[in-house]
């Protein structure tokens, strides 16, 4: 809130009536619309009595598959928060290059703006990344879990804490107005006094600490749970790419906890590490948050690098072009990311030779993308290519992808940055690369998996749809943010001089979000069609793409332990070559099969510590050193659990394969 | 692919797909999980680390760690900090030989060392405030108590999973699970003494011989 209230209470801390957005329409009818759709959404499950059924088979789950489709539910659920944001920005945005003041005060319009990006990166691309990866990763390596089940389940609730967190400050109090990264001294106590930046920062304190979690989980689930044979250079693709992304996720998150830490002291305890006082230095918070921040887009983008490496392997029907390149591409990757973080700001004034630096490290990450790019054109080059919704998405990321990468290397001369920086090309730059690879890449291995994860495709009209409308949509959207901002807009503004270049340009801009909204709402029509029609578009097979990798081995979806026998790997396709060398599935001799229990330990922890988050936001002491202490007492309680695992009997697991038999002899 | 090892195939040289004479059982990864988390953690000392190295020297008028720092109690806490790694050296030397007892005695001994550090830290902490030297004086001491309190909060937290531990030695004996979480917690307790020893020299001996 613009007035905050000098009062706190010692039950509400600085939260009083005052601090509803009463005052702003847009928000109130928001809500409006949010409290009605989860009246309707707990009465409905109340009257058919899912509650049960969710808190047993999903919530307290630890069953790696289920978790992947939770992680993937809660970022598509975040992808209409973060979408509804960017149509709010274009609005306004259009309206007000009339010369107009348009709909939203600056005060909201900041914030809108800090939580799209915040939403996008946090709370859409992290979870589809992780999610994805969750789901994959252990059915790729041959794996009946990942290496920490419970862990997973408490890395999962605490991203859900974080967006909780992010969710509520829509309608208790405000969000940050600073801008995704909120840089001090504009986010310090002193210019950003409320609650909106202590949301930000514990908001993804909390989600971090899931993130990191998940990140050493995944990690030792590929470095020790490969099935025999699948030495490093036998792991597919999309799994390499997953252990760089987790090495990524491992190595900068700390850095960013630790960064976000400092900027909390300086607004709770008042040191100075990022002030313009006593001999604080914002300059500091704008290297460490690029030291984390860079890695970040590399995290997000390698896991796409691997879905499309699958699909483009799959659909153009021949072994991926260049597996040992493509793999060193990926680690090479991996190290220069850390080398380029100052690329974000050629501008601060580092000097020439560090300026110089950084641009030639910049420039060389794009020769093993390159070198990915060409792998990838030269495995569909003679392959007889299917052209299934995946690889509509794979080719439409090649030619966007390429394009922001070209646009990157432009920005990537520091004087060329000296003219773009912050001005509107480099928002059309991020968004080709991150909507054309990452966007692009986690749809297409949503409809990619989704037969695995289901037991049934997803309707291919529906599907083209949402792709046409997406790509054509995409470049109306993006290509005149690169005239606007080589005319000089700069990210973030709200209010313009009247010009009709600028409304023309914003139109064509906003008539591309409205091309996008449809191709949303073509991705929840599939959905919703695919459901419908699920009888007509079920897959017995379990391998419904004529798939090469060990997950399509599998029944769809597969069941709890994935693997009756683990499986044994001589080639780097372990599917495509099992099935060419004749393999035989075993039907009998099984054993019984240990696998972890399901908890309610993750869900009641994470929600702790999201009390104690909320506590810290909004200054009520007692409920944050209370939700503190009731973390630390739970986690300790947990551990006293030591009966934490089970034996799936061997009949159960004989009647489960049985079953998979039947249904494949019905196929044949 | 002609180069198999031998267990992949039958007797008769047909491949083999499915391990279905035995069950495989992955290595257990916890100790290497805890190591990948030890050296994310190690990363946030790196980050405050550099942190202090950027504002080390940024007194803002304000007094200098030659001024500050009392090298000889800082010997002591150093040294109880040492002390109370051997000590653990020798919990886990009891719990290999299954001696529930002994095990706890030097846990407990790892304890009361480790307590004594966190309250000479405290003393020394207590002491520069009341000198005025608090962490709002100045970037330096901002990022001084940043480091040594994080530190600190560190080996409290590990004092805390100490004395958890020690009930549960005391209840379920050493077995698989607990020698387990001994050598997690062992790996910890070192690691927070080696990052001691660059605070030490880097923070406390720079600082007044540098």
């Amino acid at each position: 809130m613009s007035s905050i209230p000098e009062t706190t209470t010692f039950l509400f801390g600085r939260l009083s009536l005052d601090s509803l957005p009463l005052h702003e329409p847009v928000v109130v009818a928001t809500f409006c619309g949010v409290a009605l759709g989860g009246i309707v959404l707990v009465a409905a499950l109340t009257y058919f009595r899912l509650w049960g059924y969710l808190w047993n088979e999903w919530f307290t789950s630890i069953d790696h598959k289920k978790i992947g489709i939770m992680y993937i539910i809660l970022a598509i659920i975040m992808l209409f928060r973060g979408f509804a944001d960017a149509v709010m920005m274009r609005i306004q945005q259009v309206w007000a290059s009339t010369g107009a003041e348009g709909y939203l005060n600056s005060h909201h319009y900041d914030q809108v703006y800090t939580a799209h990006g915040v939403i996008m990166i946090f709370f859409v691309a992290m979870p589809l990344v992780t999610g994805l990866m969750n789901f994959v990763v252990p059915l790729q390596i041959g794996a009946r879990d990942v290496a920490f089940p419970f862990l997973n389940n408490f890395s999962f609730w605490m991203t859900a804490g974080g967006v909780v967190l992010t969710m509520i400050s829509l309608f208790v109090g405000e969000f940050a107005r600073t801008g995704w990264l909120a840089y001090p001294p504009l986010s310090g106590i002193e210019y950003s006094p409320g609650v909106g930046v202590d949301y930000y920062i514990w908001g993804l304190q909390v989600a971090g600490v899931g993130t990191l979690l998940s990140g050493v989980n995944l990690l030792v689930t590929i470095v020790k749970m490969r099935a025999p044979g699948m030495t490093l250079m036998k792991m597919p693709v999309f799994t390499w790419t997953a252990l760089c992304t987790n090495i990524l996720i491992v190595a900068v998150f700390p850095v960013l906890t630790a960064t976000l830490a400092l900027l909390a002291l300086d607004r709770y305890a008042g040191t100075n590490f990022f002030t313009s006082d006593l001999g604080g230095n914002p300059m500091m918070y704008v290297n460490l948050i690029w030291i984390w921040g860079h890695p970040e887009v590399y995290i997000l983008i390698l896991p796409a690098f691997g879905v499309f490496s699958e699909i483009v392997a799959t659909f153009s029907r021949k072994r991926l072009f260049g597996y040992v390149t493509m793999v060193w591409a990926t680690a090479v990757i991996t190290l220069l990311s850390y080398l380029v973080w100052l690329h974000h700001f050629f501008t601060m004034g580092s000097g020439a030779s560090v300026n110089t630096f950084f641009g030639i490290t910049t420039m060389i990450i794009s020769v093993p993308t390159g070198v990915k790019i060409f792998n990838w054109l030269f495995t569909m080059y003679k392959g007889r290519i299917k052209f299934d919704v995946p690889m509509l998405w794979t080719m439409g990321f090649l030619i966007t992808f390429t394009i922001g990468g070209m646009t990157g290397v432009l920005m990537s001369v520091p004087p060329a940055d000296f003219v773009l920086h912050n001005s509107l090309f480099l928002i059309a730059h991020f968004h080709n690369v991150i909507i054309g690879g990452v966007v692009f890449g986690m749809l297409a291995g949503i409809v990619y998996w989704f037969p695995k994860a289901f037991g049934y495709r997803l309707d291919p009209f529906w599907g083209k749809m949402s792709f046409w409308f997406w790509f054509i949509g995409f470049y109306f959207a993006f290509m005149p943010l690169y005239v606007l901002g080589l005319m000089g807009v700069t990210r973030r503004l709200s209010q313009f001089e009247a010009d009709s270049t600028l409304t023309v340009l914003f139109g064509v801009a906003a008539f591309g979000v409205v091309l996008i909204a449809i191709g949303i709402g073509c991705f929840v029509l599939q959905l919703i069609v695919s459901y419908l029609k699920r009888d007509q578009l079920r897959d017995e097979t379990g391998d419904p793409w004529n798939g090469r990798t060990l997950e399509w081995s599998t029944s769809s979806p597969p069941p709890d332990y994935n693997f009756a026998f683990t499986p044994v790997v001589h080639d780097l396709d372990a599917w495509w070559d099992m099935k060419t060398r004749g393999y035989k599935r075993p039907l009998a001799g099984f054993r019984p099969i240990h696998m972890p229990k399901n908890t309610g330990a993750g869900i009641i922890l994470a929600g702790l510590s999201t009390a104690c988050a909320f506590g810290l936001i909004w200054h009520m002491w007692w409920l944050a050193i209370g939700g503190l202490a009731a973390t630390i007492a739970a986690a300790i309680v947990h551990t006293f659990n030591y009966n934490r695992d089970y034996y799936i009997p061997a009949e159960t697991v004989a009647s489960t394969e049985e079953a998979r038999t039947e249904a494949l002899a019905k196929q044949a | 692919m002609a180069n198999h090892a031998p267990s992949f195939t039958t007797p008769g040289g047909e491949p083999v797909f499915m391990m279905t004479d035995k069950d495989h059982h992955p290595e257990n990864g916890t100790s290497l999980g805890f190591w990948i988390y030890l050296m994310s953690d190690c990363l946030i000392f790196a980050s405050l680390f550099a942190t202090y190295a950027v504002l080390g020297k940024s007194y803002a008028a304000g007094p200098a760690p030659k001024d500050l720092f009392d090298l000889e109690l800082v010997a002591v806490n150093t040294a109880m900090l040492l002390f109370s790694s051997i000590t653990y050296g020798f919990a886990m030397l009891e719990a290999y030989k299954k001696n529930v007892g002994r095990t706890i005695i030097w846990l407990g001994i790892t304890g009361l060392f480790g307590a004594s550090f966190i309250g000479i830290e405290l003393y020394e902490f207590h002491h520069l405030i009341a000198e005025g030297a608090g962490p709002q004086r100045s970037a330096f001491l901002s990022a001084f108590f940043a480091l040594v309190g994080t530190h600190g909060l560190h080996v409290t937290v590990g004092l805390i999973w100490l004395v958890t531990l020690m009930v549960q030695v005391g209840k379920n004996g050493v077995g698989p699970a607990n020698m387990r979480r001994l050598s997690c917690l062992s790996m910890f307790w070192h690691f927070l003494d080696v990052i001691w020893i660059g605070v030490f020299s880097f923070v406390y001996l720079m600082g007044v011989i540098g």
